[in-house]
Formats: C-alpha cells, structure tokens, sequence
C-alpha cells in the first residue's frame, strides 16, 4: 500500500513511519506542508494519506477541500471534536489521536486494507488497463501493456521496450507504473520494472525478460520470487 | 510535580536503540525551537501564534508522558482561542521541566 504523510511536525512524521514500517506499509514521500503534498498527489497515486489536521496557515480540512478525487485518508489530530467535521466526507477512513498508540493504528490499517479489497469499492478495483498512450515526437502512440517487456529508467527518460520497438518517453519509472496493472509488474531495479509473463528465466542476480538481461536488486529478489508460480 | 519518561517512545521503538535514537534525536532538536517559537509569539501577544505553537508543543508534552501537562496545556490552548493567557504560567513551568529532562537523556 502506498501511503504519503502529510505533517508539519518532524516527530509526528517520524513517529508515522516508524509505524508504517512496522506494518510494512510503503511511505512513498512525506510532507510538512499541504501545498507540496497537492503538488505531488498532480503527479502521482497513493492508496492512503496520513494527514494532520492542525497544520498553520492550510490545514487538514482545506487540504481535503482541494482534493480533486476521493483518496483513502486517515487524520491525524490532538483533537478528536476537530477530527468530526472532516467526517463528512466519506473517503476520511479514520482519525488517531495522537500521540497515536501502536494498537489503535494497526486497527485503523486493518479499516483502510478492508475498505481497498472490497469487492463494492469499484474506484479501489485492480488495474486492468489494457493500453495507454505515449508521446513521441508530437505524436499519440498507443502501447499495448501485454507487449511491454522491460521499462528501464535513463535519466529524465524511460524506455519502454516492447515485442515489436522500443520507445524513449520524457517521464519516471514511477508515473510509468502507475499506468501499469500490479499482478503483471514489478520493479525489480530502481531502473527497470519488467513484465512478470515474459520471464524466460533467473540467475543469480539477474533476470531474462525475452532477449533482456536485468538486473535485480537484492532487496526485489525475494519479492519476485514470491511472485512466480514455482513448482 | 510529574517528571518526563520515555515509555511511549520504548513502546514504539519495540527495543530498537537505532530507532530510539531517532525519535529523542527529533525531540531534542525541534523542542528548543518550538519553544523559541512560543516565547516570542508570547512575547508579541500574536494569540493565533501562540495558539498554534502550544499546539505544537502539546504534542511533545504527551509524548514525554506528562499527562497533567498536556491537560494543563489543553487548557491553556482553549483559553487562547479567547486571546487569554491564563495558565500560561503553569505551561511555562512544563516546559522548563522538559528542557531540563532532554539535557540528560
């Protein structure tokens, strides 16, 4: 789960990551302020924000305010009677008081991973995009992900290689794999993601994908393995 | 008078040193500041200032285990929402504890 921390206090952001390590949830980035988060939230999804209701000059409401679609968000607060009035929108998971005890954000956790597996939640539904676009050279090029063998990051670039070209785009690996269904790809480098259905075989730290050698990290090894069909 | 611990913050470190370090490190350094903070907005009387910045500090009283402080604290921050000062006096005396606690810690 990808999850962003909005929080104008170093130790509550501290104390949230701790907690999220904890609970092996992804903290992708964190903010102190609430502009710099909607900046980020333009260029990239999360699945949960942890967000302070009491921050100066733009607090946790207009924050919420400005969002422009329903994000799964769990506030934070010292004060609970704060806490209600954001509780009309119905994307507000949870609140924790803080200083936020162990029990009772593993149980707001449990709330959040409930609300994303359920079956009548058909914004939080698996990717299942079947194409998306690229520009290249001015031009609207349509890619097929099942055709995608590896992304591989250079610089300001991504390359996109597929079973008939490669393509080089002006974009990052992670805009990239948010386009991209989470049972088909993994990244398995901080420069490559590849499709797990083209692998033709692992050795030692390195992955064929088709006619591509990989390489991967040795902190994505066991998680690629974990995600093949083994015998 | 209640004196500081760190149980809150041994219970989330889970034994952790690296992690416990971490967190008193953060403490140690934003406390003085947010403190700073406070005197000088007390000082200019700017109440959203200081409401803001008792807000801020309470956080750190809690987590230091200081339960009559942060209710002390509570207080004083609501009497700031009507531009009072009241309490300010025993919120000041919490702080100095504090202060003197993260010198031997």
């Amino acid at each position: 789960m990808k999850c962003i921390i909005i929080d104008d206090e170093k130790i509550s952001r501290v104390i949230l990551k701790t907690l999220c390590d904890q609970t092996n949830l992804n903290v992708i980035n964190e903010f102190s302020n609430a502009i710099e988060a909607i900046k980020f939230l333009n260029k990239y999804e999360v699945d949960l924000i942890f967000l302070d209701y009491h921050m100066p000059s733009f607090n946790g409401l207009d924050f919420i305010k400005t969002l422009k679609k329903p994000i799964n968000i769990i506030l934070t607060t010292s004060d609970p009677k704060f806490a209600i009035e954001a509780f009309e929108y119905d994307f507000i998971i949870d609140y924790l008081l803080k200083p936020i005890e162990i029990s009772r954000f593993k149980k707001s956790i449990s709330k959040v991973t409930n609300k994303l597996v359920s079956p009548t939640d058909v914004t939080k539904q698996p990717k299942i995009n079947k194409a998306f676009y690229i520009n290249v050279n001015k031009r609207l090029v349509k890619i097929e992900i099942d055709s995608i063998h590896v992304i591989e990051a250079s610089g300001d670039y991504v390359i996109i290689k597929t079973e008939v070209e490669n393509y080089v785009v002006h974009s990052t690996l992670i805009k990239i794999n948010d386009k991209l269904p989470d049972n088909m790809f993994i990244q398995v480098h901080r420069s490559y993601i590849i499709n797990t259905k083209q692998i033709i075989d692992i050795q030692d730290n390195t992955v064929l994908v088709q006619k591509e050698l990989v390489p991967i990290s040795r902190s994505k090894k066991s998680i690629l393995i974990q995600r093949l069909d083994l015998l | 008078m209640e004196k500081p611990n760190l149980n809150y913050i041994n219970s989330l470190a889970r034994e952790d040193d690296s992690i416990k370090k971490i967190l008193i490190d953060v403490i140690k350094t934003e406390f003085p500041e947010e403190k700073q903070d406070y005197y000088e907005s007390f000082s200019k009387n700017d109440f959203k200032k200081i409401k803001d910045n008792v807000h801020r500090l309470k956080h750190k009283i809690s987590i230091l285990g200081l339960e009559n402080g942060y209710k002390n604290a509570n207080a004083y921050e609501h009497n700031l929402r009507v531009n009072s000062k009241d309490k300010s006096e025993i919120f000041d005396k919490t702080l100095v504890i504090i202060s003197e606690y993260l010198k031997i810690i």
